[in-house]
């Protein structure tokens, strides 16, 4: 049947366990302000990066690699406005042009088929990248913007824990709603769900429209963390791909999936990053065919999956 | 009491590039009856309700359900207004249950349940094609006749105003069969209106009220299946000239 | 003229690379997002013939293709061919075949990244002026644009003439329907994919004759060889040539009256109009 309870016994642990998580992460400024805050900040914007991602990519099976994009634009959303308005109504204004673009994006793109979609977000942030560098430089100022606003790391770190906690509660909202049941639908059979009064198209935008404007709004948050930002660190095609990564390494299919994945993938990285900076693209790279060969549902489908042969190793015994 | 006139399609044609698979067919559909659409392989049958049902768009005509144009909209669209249906090769939602299978058929469409409601609906339609004992299996693991079922049920979920069965009952071995032709004559004493598509004639002969015969795109003959089934061109179409 | 004239050279360098794509994408269904470092790593094997033992460009091509042809295969048989064998459809092939490529390409910069540096590459050879309708134009363009365009030319009869391009072509148009009638299909898609890798490798090749490269640069090639097969039509060669051309055009008009630096954001916006008025490009057929 389809649950129609309020909360599940299930959920309910799960909400207990992620408010004491949640409880225990945001202890961290307390503990240490420097280098593992700084790791912290990452992680933090890794997890809700790659977990909106999910949202829309794990159940329409769409990749996109748009997230620099809509990234870089709210970064520079707050980078252009700053000394004009307040930084929580340039927050407000990123995540609505997020949305707008994301739209934009699937209206074009969502209705073609996926390898359309995967070819257009894999250049969109290189060609946003482009076009703003050559605004700037034409009209005269410098490469870059200065954000001159006194935020404190820590104030990133809670923001980003918060924007974290919200991207869950969508998350589950939207699975527990018509919305997540019409998206896996589609992920099964869009005939199917067209046949039976899905508008596919609509879903599919609505769904980008909201991980769209979480990537903005993420990228207006970390704006502060930068004094200057330019447009190659604002539209660095490596985040889109980290992204992608860490959330298929944790496993897109599953609201908890991607964390799995951006915690171990981003304090791996950090260290290569540090030891070898020239072999990033080698691991990234393995990290791709590990997903396709070894670990298709990523570690949360992997494990699901020994979890489930543990519970029927462990009744089988009983009964 | 005269009856309501269903669905009515108005000289439809159906273009792929030069090639006219729907060529000017019109017939009307009254509300409880069943329509046996019917014709020899590539007849443009199938092509027909798909036209109907919005997987294809027309090229012209007009589709009109109790008196509303529906032709050239998307399936979506159709299926709100409340035309539901089967596929010619059985299509189930693989990952997900046959309770969740059945659903997705009443959620969206032109009966739009949810929560506590919607599993009254599913628990109803479960046992209204016998799977009740089924409705936690995954659909994957189910047998052909029983997937079908699904597939039947989910088309039923959204109570629609015409049903579109597209070669239901082929596939099926003799016993099944026998399953299955009483399945739909129950949804016949229902009274639901029904276009099916079928090759088998015993089928269409115990189940249609009217048939309508399509060859080559175009609309050979029409009326009660047995006095149409004997008329000469039909059978022309069926066998070939020399028998005739 | 001069845009023209430079435009028209560059897109026959173009062509051959959309060729490559076109082969593995149109025949062997795979979407090699690999492509563009397969011609970087053709660029990097030239230069190394060049300033190492001073041979031509031109004259290694003819170790660089077969190179290329080799290990294409590899790839195909060893990366490739269980992905399509447990390919439950056509998407979640293409998911499957997206992710592996990146894999692919990344692992490819890195290895170069590992053996060149991260620095630009360029060397000079055949910079002599060449004069067409008055104006000189660099000669090493002029070898690059005819070789890109007789290996097309070659590559184009070779395929709509003789019995194997026939088996090529008969798997890009229904690879079930060519199986039922006797084409070793996985044989097939394996020739095409090594085959379009070699092309690609080629144009790599000729384009670093007078383009200057590094190690992960890739993907901007990638980049404009989509752009031209989704532009030109998929399984569609005359389109992807037409479009090489006026992707070649665009780049160099842009290039010169507006600005360098808006080359790839001209090519996207191109691509963009596709996508909105003509999808299936621009002699493909409407399908549904």
């Amino acid at each position: 049947m389809i649950e129609d309870k309020f909360l599940t016994r299930r959920e309910l642990a799960g909400f207990i366990i992620a408010i004491v998580a949640l409880a225990i992460a945001a202890m961290l400024p307390v503990l240490n302000t420097g280098y593992i805050l700084s790791l912290g900040v990452t992680i933090a914007m890794y997890t809700v990066l790659s977990t909106s991602w999910a949202l829309f990519s794990g159940p329409t099976h769409y990749i996109s690699l748009a997230t620099a994009a809509f990234f870089g634009l709210g970064m520079y959303v707050v980078g252009s406005g700053i000394e004009v308005l307040p930084f929580p109504i340039l927050a407000i204004i990123a995540t609505c042009a997020g949305a707008v673009l994301a739209f934009l994006i699937g209206v074009a793109t969502l209705r073609l088929s996926g390898i359309y979609f995967v070819i257009f977000t894999l250049g969109l942030a290189e060609f946003i990248r482009q076009i703003v560098t050559w605004v700037q430089t034409t009209m005269g100022t410098s490469s870059g913007l200065y954000v001159l606003i006194n935020i404190e790391e820590k104030t990133i770190y809670w923001r980003l824990l918060c924007l974290a906690a919200f991207v869950y509660l969508i998350g589950w909202g939207i699975n527990r709603s018509r919305l997540g049941f019409a998206l896996r639908i589609i992920g099964n059979d869009e005939e199917v769900a067209k046949h039976s009064g899905i508008n596919v198209a609509l879903v599919k935008v609505l769904l980008f429209m909201i991980s769209g404007s979480i990537a903005a709004l993420t990228g207006a948050l970390l704006a502060p963390r930068w004094t200057y930002i330019e447009p190659t660190i604002a539209f660095s095609p490596m985040l889109s791909f980290l992204v992608v990564i860490m959330a298929l390494v944790g496993g897109a299919q599953r609201l908890w999936g991607p964390i799995l994945g951006v915690i171990p993938f981003a304090l791996v990285w950090d260290l290569i990053t540090a030891q070898f900076p020239n072999q990033t693209a080698l691991m990234l790279g393995i990290a791709f065919l590990l997903v396709v060969y070894a670990i298709p549902n990523g570690i949360g489908g992997q494990g699901a999956k020994y979890w489930a042969k543990f519970k029927h190793w462990r009744d089988f015994r009983v009964t | 009491m005269s009856p309501n006139l269903a669905l009515s399609v108005h000289n439809v044609t159906k273009n792929f590039g030069g090639l006219t698979a729907v060529d000017q067919i019109t017939f009307d559909v009254m509300e409880h009856d069943v329509v046996g659409l019917i014709g020899p392989n590539g007849s443009g049958k199938t092509t027909m309700l798909n036209v109907i049902s919005g997987m294809l768009r027309s090229s012209s005509g007009k589709i009109k359900l109790y008196g509303r144009n529906i032709a050239r909209h998307s399936a979506n669209r159709i299926a709100r207004q409340g035309i539901s249906r089967t596929f010619q090769l059985v299509r189930t939602l693989p990952t997900m249950t046959v309770a969740e299978n059945i659903a997705a058929g009443g959620v969206f469409s032109y009966r739009r349940y949810w929560g506590k409601e919607l599993n009254r609906r599913i628990r109803y339609m479960l046992s209204h094609v016998g799977l009740s004992d089924k409705a936690e299996m995954p659909v994957a693991a189910l047998t052909y006749i029983d997937q079908k079922r699904v597939e039947l049920a989910r088309a039923l979920m959204a109570d629609p105003k015409v049903l579109l069965l597209d070669e239901w009952l082929a596939g099926l071995n003799p016993s099944e069969m026998k399953i299955g032709i009483n399945l739909i004559r129950g949804l016949r004493y229902e009274g639901r209106t029904i276009i099916i598509v079928e090759h088998h004639m015993d089928a269409i002969r115990s189940l249609c009220d009217r048939c309508v015969v399509m060859n080559s795109g175009v609309k050979i003959a029409e009326g009660n299946p047995q006095a149409v089934l004997n008329e000469p061109e039909v059978i022309r179409a069926y066998l070939g000239e020399e028998n005739a | 003229m001069d845009i023209i004239i430079i435009g028209v050279l560059l897109g026959g360098a173009y062509a051959l690379m959309a060729m490559g794509l076109q082969l593995q994408y149109g025949v062997a269904r795979i979407m090699n997002l690999a492509s563009g470092e397969v011609l970087v790593a053709g660029s990097f094997a030239a230069f190394w013939f060049f300033t190492g033992a001073n041979y031509s460009p031109i004259y290694s091509i003819f170790f660089v293709a077969p190179v290329a042809f080799g290990l294409n295969w590899l790839i195909y048989k060893i990366f490739m061919r269980p992905l399509v064998k447990r390919a439950k459809s056509e998407g979640q092939l293409e998911v499957d075949s997206i992710l592996s490529t990146f894999g692919q390409s990344f692992i490819l910069v890195g290895l170069m990244l590992a053996i060149f540096g991260g620095k630009y590459f360029n060397y000079s050879y055949l910079e002599r002026p060449f004069d067409i309708l008055g104006q000189a134009y660099e000669l090493n363009r002029i070898v690059a644009f005819l070789f890109s365009i007789t290996l097309c030319i070659v590559l184009y009869v070779w395929l709509n003439r003789t019995r194997v391009g026939l088996t090529l072509r008969a798997v890009s148009v229904n690879p079930e329907a060519a199986g039922l009638v006797g084409i070793d299909v996985p044989n097939a898609a394996a020739l095409a994919f090594a085959l379009g890798g070699a092309v690609t490798a080629a144009g790599g090749a000729l384009l670093s004759m007078f383009l200057t490269f590094d190690a992960s640069v890739g993907v901007i090639f990638t980049m404009k060889a989509l752009v031209i097969v989704i532009m030109g039509g998929v399984r569609d060669i005359r389109g992807t040539i037409l479009v090489a051309f006026i992707l070649g055009l665009l780049e160099t008009g842009v290039a010169t009256l507006i600005d360098p630096g808006l080359t790839l954001a001209s090519a996207y916006l191109l691509f963009i109009l596709t996508l909105i008025v003509r999808p299936e490009g621009i002699f493909g057929k409407r399908s549904k």
